[in-house]
């Protein structure tokens, strides 16, 4: 079993913070890498981005968003109490260089997939811009851990309930016309990652998303997880999961995900009946 | 006449005993095992009919030359612990190998029985001895040699992994096995169906290992998780690679990435290993298709459709473009397939996928095939002709044309030679790979083969690191 031995809720109880005992993966994890976990027996593998990780502890973090069965499982899990598997580290790490002027937009909990990026580009020495939203002031993770990890912040909400009023792609556009911006990281929603690879085209400034297909092993041996870049087929655990923003097909990748979702609604309506 | 020739003509007079099945119409919508195994009498009977001949061809045939006379000459005198015994000094997985081996082309092939009539059923008495010993011996360890304080990593725990750790722990070295998926197995876990090989087989062959002293690590990608050189750092003095033709091949054709059109891979993974049958009791999700067509015509798609069909649909259609001479299943499961209602479509291939708005599989389109000359495998090469284009209309795709190398364990590991088509390299005599002090076999040398070539490839492997645990490279 992989115990948990810290456990946070945020944003109202909507996303959970979870940080749990895996220290071959801690020893070995980058930016940008991703687990996948099993809660139990019956259970889903569910891929999850690392928040953080603490190889000095052994511990990794990783912090989602209730969605559905799965999550709502998770959630239901306790400090001392664990995860029966969790495979890792999956994916390609993020590439990490000095660019100068560096956009993190992060949206949801894509905030949490962003934060180690965001930390480790300014490491390396970079100008780290950091913009993250959420619908609400209530939903919005992380401002404080983002603030320590970029250069400057900026947040936006939804519905002005807390720092700009708007999308997050309102600050990223004032940010592509008066700064010599670099590279964009965008990452959240599949929609705003659209939207923050189609404004970055217009300044043809070279954009990172990180796209979250659904996946079985993480491995490359199933396909699952393919996704369409540039016109050609790619599995996004082995060959991504960060994608040129440009490239990627975004309408296919949101229609795959949704291939299963009458399966998944019977099956989250019956575990919320049943652990109300 | 003389006595041996009244003996065999006696012999001759007992047919083929048959496997009692599940009858079709049942099965076809249930997981349960097909055929249900002999009884001690079918099995003593059927053990009658072999000839015991002094140059059998049958041992011949087995690519890993069980003593199959030995072994039925047991099951003849009602030792059938014997008979395991002996099995299992030449195949440490009987009760897989009885179920899942193409007797038709090895052993029974050349069974001098069959010339005349039909081959003695060595598939399916090894079936038999192994689960009588599973189900009623005594669960006596093998042998063991005095420890050597070697240790060894087998990466990958299929067929060939396991036979490698088997043979290994017995000659007195610790073994680990670490494998990527969170349960055991390989192939015979995630991809062969329950009802053609139940898991339970599987587990308890593995639990049969860790009881003898193997180390298992599941969820160890090696490559990502640990590499190659990380285990020699960690002290392993040698290491097996085992980690099969994990990558699924596609048709490369328009509407390849519709919702509905799936690799095999994903279908059985699914099914199998996650036990999506179970859904909702089980978490994971399957698509339930109504009108099913599978790709391709080997074991793998042979499986992909018998699923579709017990997961409930109407109508599965094998589509294949070659004729079904060329089909590369076992005869037994074209047999399974064709009784449940599985429909075949040959020389016939798809050329584009066709869906709705929402981007889910509605169709696609085919052409008609014609076989023309021999191509570098020796098939007829298929060939379209001209103006056949016709539709089918489909909710499910299941592509089952083959697998090829997953590169992630190779490109972590650039001193391992591969293969054009990214196979690894090794001595088809020992196993050893362009890096020293390590072995591999089974699929990932081979590409796509058999359980039994890749127990076969375990067990020179084993013998060739323990040559060198001794001796040196
Ligand atoms: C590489 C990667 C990293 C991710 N990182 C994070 C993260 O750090 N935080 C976070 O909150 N979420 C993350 N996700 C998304 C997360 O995996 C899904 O939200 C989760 O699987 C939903 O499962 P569920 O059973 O709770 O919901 P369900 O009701 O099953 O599904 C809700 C939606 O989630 C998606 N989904 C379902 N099953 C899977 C699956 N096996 N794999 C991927 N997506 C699926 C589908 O689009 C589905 O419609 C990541 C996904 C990927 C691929
Ligand atoms: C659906 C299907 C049906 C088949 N039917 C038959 C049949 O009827 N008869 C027959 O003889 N053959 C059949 N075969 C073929 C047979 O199963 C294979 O030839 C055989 O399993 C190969 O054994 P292996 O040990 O080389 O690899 P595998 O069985 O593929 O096992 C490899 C293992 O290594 C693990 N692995 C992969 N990468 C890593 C990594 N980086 N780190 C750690 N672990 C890793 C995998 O998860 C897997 O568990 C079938 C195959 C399939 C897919
Ligand atoms: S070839 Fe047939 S008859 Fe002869 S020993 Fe083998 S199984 Fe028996
Ligand atoms: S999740 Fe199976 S190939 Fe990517």
């Amino acid at each position: 079993m992989f115990k948990i031995v810290k456990r946070e809720e945020m944003a109202g109880g909507t996303v959970i913070l979870n940080e749990i005992e895996a220290p071959l993966i801690a020893g070995k994890a980058k930016p940008g890498q991703f687990v996948i976990l099993k809660a139990n027996e019956t259970g889903e593998r569910i891929p999850l981005t690392m928040a953080d990780t603490d190889p000095q502890k052994g511990t990794i973090t990783v912090i989602y968003m209730v969605v559905g069965k799965s999550t709502a499982l998770f959630k239901t899990l306790k400090v001392g109490e664990g995860y029966k598997d969790v495979i890792g580290p999956l994916g390609k790490p993020t590439h990490v260089e000095k660019v100068g002027t560096v956009v993190c937009v992060g949206g949801g909990t894509g905030v949490a997939v962003l934060h180690p990026i965001t930390r480790a580009l300014k490491e390396a020495g970079n100008h780290v811009i950091a913009i993250i939203g959420a619908r609400n002031k209530g939903l919005l993770i992380l401002e404080e851990q983002m603030k320590a990890a970029s250069t400057e912040l900026h947040v936006c909400t939804d519905d002005g309930s807390y720092g700009h009023k708007g999308f997050v792609t309102e600050v990223l556009k004032k940010m592509l016309e008066t700064k010599d911006v670099k590279l964009v990281v965008g990452i959240g929603p599949v929609p705003m990652m659209k939207f923050v690879s189609k404004m970055t085209k217009e300044f043809n400034v070279k954009t990172l998303v990180s796209l979250n297909p659904i996946m079985i092993d993480g491995t490359g041996m199933c396909g699952g997880c393919r996704v369409s870049i540039g016109g050609e087929t790619k599995f996004a655990c082995v060959d991504g999961p960060e994608f040129d923003g440009h490239q990627v097909d975004y309408d296919g990748l949101m229609q795959r995900l949704q291939a299963y979702c009458d399966e998944e609604k019977e099956c989250y309506g019956t575990f919320c009946k049943l652990n109300p | 006449m003389a006595e041996e020739e009244v003996k065999k003509a006696k012999k001759e007079a007992i047919p083929r005993q048959k496997m009692p099945e599940q009858a079709p119409e049942v099965r076809r919508r249930n997981f349960k095992e097909v055929p249900t195994g002999y009884t001690p009498e079918t099995a003593i009977l059927e053990a009658q009919r072999c000839l015991q001949c002094k140059k059998p061809g049958c041992v011949e045939g087995c690519p890993v030359q069980v003593d199959i006379p030995g072994f039925i000459n047991h099951i003849k005198e009602g030792d059938f612990t014997g008979a395991a015994r002996l099995l299992w000094q030449k195949n440490s997985l009987p009760a897989v190998c009885g179920r899942v081996c193409p007797q038709e082309v090895q052993c029974e092939g050349v069974c001098i029985v069959g010339k005349k009539g039909q081959p003695v059923a060595i598939g399916n008495l090894e079936r038999f001895a192994a689960d009588y010993e599973r189900i009623n011996g005594k669960g006596e360890l093998p042998p063991k040699a005095p420890p050597t304080g070697k240790k060894i990593a087998v990466v990958g725990s299929g067929p060939s992994g396991l036979t490698v750790a088997g043979d290994l722990i017995a000659k007195g070295h610790e073994v680990t096995v670490l494998e990527a998926f969170h349960k055991p197995g390989g192939v015979l876990v995630y991809g062969i169906p329950e009802f053609r090989l139940p898991k339970e087989i599987v587990f308890s062959e593995v639990a049969f290992m860790e009881k003898q002293g193997v180390k298992l690590e599941c969820n160890s990608v090696v490559g990502r998780t640990v590499t190659l050189d990380e285990l020699f750092a960690q002290g392993y003095d040698a290491v097996y690679v085992g980690v099969g033709a994990g990558l699924p091949t596609f048709m490369n054709i328009p509407g390849e990435n519709l919702i509905g059109v799936l690799s095999a891979n994903e279908y059985l993974t699914r099914a199998n290993l996650m036990k999506a049958y179970l859904f909702p009791e089980y978490d994971t999700p399957i698509v339930k298709g109504k009108n099913v067509v599978v790709l391709g015509a080997g074991n793998v798609a042979m499986d992909s459709a018998r699923t579709a069909m017990r997961l409930g649909a109407d109508n599965v259609k094998i589509v294949y473009r070659r004729s079904r001479q060329e089909m590369p299943a076992r005869a037994a499961e074209i047999h399974h397939a064709e009784e449940e209602g599985i429909e075949f479509f040959l020389l016939t291939a798809p050329t584009r996928f066709l869906g709705d708005e929402k981007g889910r599989i509605t169709g696609m389109e085919c052409l008609k095939m014609e076989l023309g000359e021999p191509d570098q495998s020796g098939r007829r090469r298929p060939i379209p002709v001209k103006g056949s284009e016709f539709k089918m209309d489909c909710d499910l795709v299941i592509v089952a044309v083959g697998a090829g190398a997953n590169p992630l364990l190779t490109q972590s590991t650039p001193e391992l030679s591969l293969n054009k088509r990214g196979y690894i390299i090794a001595d088809p005599e020992t196993g050893k790979t362009t890096k020293k002090g390590v072995w591999a076999g089974g699929d990932i040398v081979t590409g796509s083969a058999t359980v039994i070539l890749a127990m076969g490839a375990g067990r020179k492997a084993a013998d060739s690191i323990h040559n060198y645990l001794k001796w040196g490279w």
